[in-house]
C-alpha cells in the first residue's frame, strides 16, 4: 500500500474565491450565508442561501466555453486551477496517461435544467441550444477538468446526494493507495441555488428560513450554499520525488449504507462508516484531535451524529472537537465534503479549528465539544471528515499531520 | 365533501388505511404515518385546499400548524382556510 497526500487544494465558495481566503473567513467565523438573489426568488418560502458572489464567468470563460460550462462546471475548473497550480504537477507522458480524475455532485447542470425546463415549458419555445445536454451531465464537470489538465486515467462522477465529494476523494485515495494512479483530482462542485433546486429542497420542509445553527438546541434546518472544492491526491514518493508542498496526508476511509430509511440517517450507519475509516488508517480513536461534522443543522442529523461519534469514541468523544462550517459556508450538497476538507487541512497544517457558527443554546443531545462561534487554537494530528448523506449513504475520510 | 371529510381521505390514504379506521383523537403516530408520511399528507393538503402551512419538520412543536391528533390538523386547516380566502 503507497500513502497519499495532498499537495495541492482549490476552491471557490461563499466565503471566498481561493483557498487562502476561505481559511481566513472560516478562522474569523464568517457567514456566507445571506439573501438569495435570482430570478422568481419572491416565489419561494425559503429565501437565504451561501451563494458565491463576485464570481464573473463571463470575463474567466470564452463564448464557446460559456455554451458549455454550467455553473457547476465553471466553479470546478477555477477550483481546479488554483488546486493544479499549487501543486505544480504536470500531467504528461505516462503519469497523464495514469492520473484521472473523480468528482462529486448531486444535481450537476441544475441551472442548465431549470433554465431550459423554463424556456419550452412556460416561455413555449420549441427548441433549446444544441449543447444543453453535454452542459448539464453530472460528469460534465469531470470531463472538463481531465480535458483541461491532459487526464487520461480512471475519471468519472460519483452522486451520492451529500455525500458525493467524499465517496468521489475515497475512491480517488484508493486509486492512488494501491498504485492504480500516482496522482489524482478530486473533490466536488455543486450549484442548486437557482429557483427550481431551491424549490425542489423546500417541499421537504428542512430548510432553515433564517439561519444554519448547527448542534444549536434552537437548531432549524439547513441552509443550501454552492462552490467547489478540488484537490490533488498524489503518492507521497512521487511528491516527495518532486519537491511537492504537502498539506497532508490522506490516512483512510470507509463507506457504509444504512440501508433503512430514504431520509432519516441511522446512528448505526453513521457510526460504522467511522469506526471503519479509523480502522482503514488503523488509527485509535484517542488520536482523533478534530471532525469536520456533517452537521446540517437539522433536528434529525446533528443529534444522530452526535450519538454516532459518541458510540465510536467513548470517553474520548469529550476531549475531541468537533464543528459544522456549514454554518459559515452552507450546505454545498454534492460538493460540501470537498469544501469542509479545506477546514480540516487547517487544522491539521494551521492548528486552527474551524468553529460551528451560529451556536446559541446547548442541546443535550449534542453535548460534545462544537467548538461554538470562535475558532480555536490546537495542535491536532488526525482529524475525520464525516458525510452522511440522504439516502443513507455513508463515507468518512482520515487525514494526519506529515 | 366538508373539509373534515376530506382530511380524513387524506390522512387514510397516506396510512394505507380506510377513513373509519381514523378518528378525531388519532395521533400520526397512531396511524402508522412517519415524519416523510407526515410531508406528504401536508402537500396533499395544500393541494386539496390551495392553501400554503408554513410547518418546518425540524421544530414540529414550533410551527403555527398543530398536527398532535387529527382534530388539531382539521382545526389548523380551517383556520388557514379563513386567514388565506382571497
Amino acid at each position: 500500500m503507497k500513502r497519499v497526500v495532498i499537495t495541492g487544494a482549490g476552491t471557490i465558495n461563499a466565503l471566498g474565491h481561493s483557498v487562502a481566503d476561505t481559511m481566513t473567513a472560516l478562522a474569523e467565523g464568517r457567514c456566507g450565508i445571506g439573501p438569495l438573489v435570482f430570478r422568481d426568488v419572491e416565489r419561494l418560502s425559503i429565501q437565504i442561501g451561501a451563494q458565491v458572489r463576485g464570481f464573473e464567468a463571463d470575463g474567466r470563460y470564452n463564448r464557446q466555453q460559456m455554451s458549455l460550462y454550467d455553473r457547476f462546471t465553471q466553479f470546478t475548473l477555477a477550483a481546479a486551477a488554483e488546486a493544479i497550480t499549487q501543486s505544480g504537477i504536470m500531467f504528461s507522458g505516462e503519469l497523464a496517461a495514469k492520473s484521472g480524475v473523480v468528482l462529486g455532485t448531486a444535481g450537476g447542470g441544475v441551472s442548465t435544467w431549470d433554465d431550459n425546463y423554463r424556456s419550452v415549458y412556460e416561455e413555449g419555445k420549441n427548441r433549446v441550444h444544441p449543447l444543453v445536454v453535454p452542459k448539464l451531465m453530472n460528469n460534465a464537470a469531470a470531463s472538463h477538468v481531465s480535458m483541461e489538465y491532459n487526464l487520461k486515467g480512471p475519471s468519472f462522477t460519483v452522486s451520492t446526494a451529500c455525500a458525493s465529494s467524499n465517496h468521489a476523494m475515497a475512491q480517488a485515495f484508493q486509486m492512488v493507495r494501491t498504485g492504480l494512479a500516482p496522482a489524482m483530482v478530486t473533490g466536488g462542485s455543486e450549484s442548486m441555488l437557482c429557483f427550481g433546486g431551491v424549490k425542489a429542497w423546500e417541499g421537504l420542509r428542512v430548510m432553515s428560513k433564517d439561519a444554519c445553527r448547527p448542534f444549536s438546541a434552537n437548531r432549524n434546518g439547513m441552509v443550501q450554499g454552492e462552490g467547489a472544492g478540488i484537490f490533488v491526491f498524489e503518492e507521497y514518493e512521487h511528491a516527495r520525488g518532486r519537491g511537492a508542498e504537502i498539506l497532508c496526508e490522506v490516512a483512510g476511509f470507509a463507506m457504509s449504507s444504512d440501508a433503512t430509511d430514504i431520509v432519516m440517517p441511522s446512528k448505526n450507519g453513521a457510526a460504522r462508516a467511522i469506526a471503519g475509516a479509523l480502522s482503514d488508517a488503523q488509527l485509535n480513536p484517542e488520536d482523533v484531535g478534530y471532525i469536520n461534522a456533517h452537521g446540517t443543522g437539522t433536528a434529525a442529523n446533528d443529534k444522530t451524529e452526535c450519538a454516532a461519534v459518541a458510540d465510536v469514541f467513548g470517553q474520548h468523544a469529550d476531549k475531541l472537537m468537533i464543528s459544522s462550517t456549514k454554518s459559515m459556508h452552507g450546505h454545498l450538497i454534492g460538493g460540501t465534503g470537498a469544501v469542509e476538507l479545506l477546514a480540516c487541512i487547517m487544522a491539521l497544517r494551521d492548528g486552527v479549528i474551524a468553529p460551528t457558527i451560529g451556536y446559541e443554546e446547548a442541546d443535550p443531545e449534542c453535548a460534545l465539544d462544537v467548538v461554538p462561534n470562535e475558532a480555536r487554537y490546537a495542535k491536532v494530528n488526525v482529524v475525520l471528515s464525516n458525510a452522511f448523506a440522504f439516502g443513507g449513504m455513508n463515507a468518512v475520510l482520515a487525514l494526519r499531520k506529515v | 365533501m366538508s373539509v373534515t371529510d376530506k382530511i380524513f381521505e387524506i390522512i387514510a390514504g397516506q396510512a394505507v388505511l380506510e377513513t373509519s379506521d381514523v378518528t378525531m383523537e388519532s395521533t400520526l403516530e397512531d396511524l402508522g404515518i412517519d415524519s416523510l408520511g407526515l410531508v406528504e399528507s401536508i402537500f396533499a393538503i395544500e393541494e386539496e385546499f390551495d392553501i400554503t402551512v408554513p410547518f418546518n419538520a425540524n421544530e414540529p412543536t414550533n410551527s403555527d400548524f398543530d398536527i398532535s391528533s387529527v382534530a388539531k390538523i382539521i382545526e389548523g386547516v380551517e383556520r388557514f382556510l379563513k386567514e388565506q380566502a382571497g
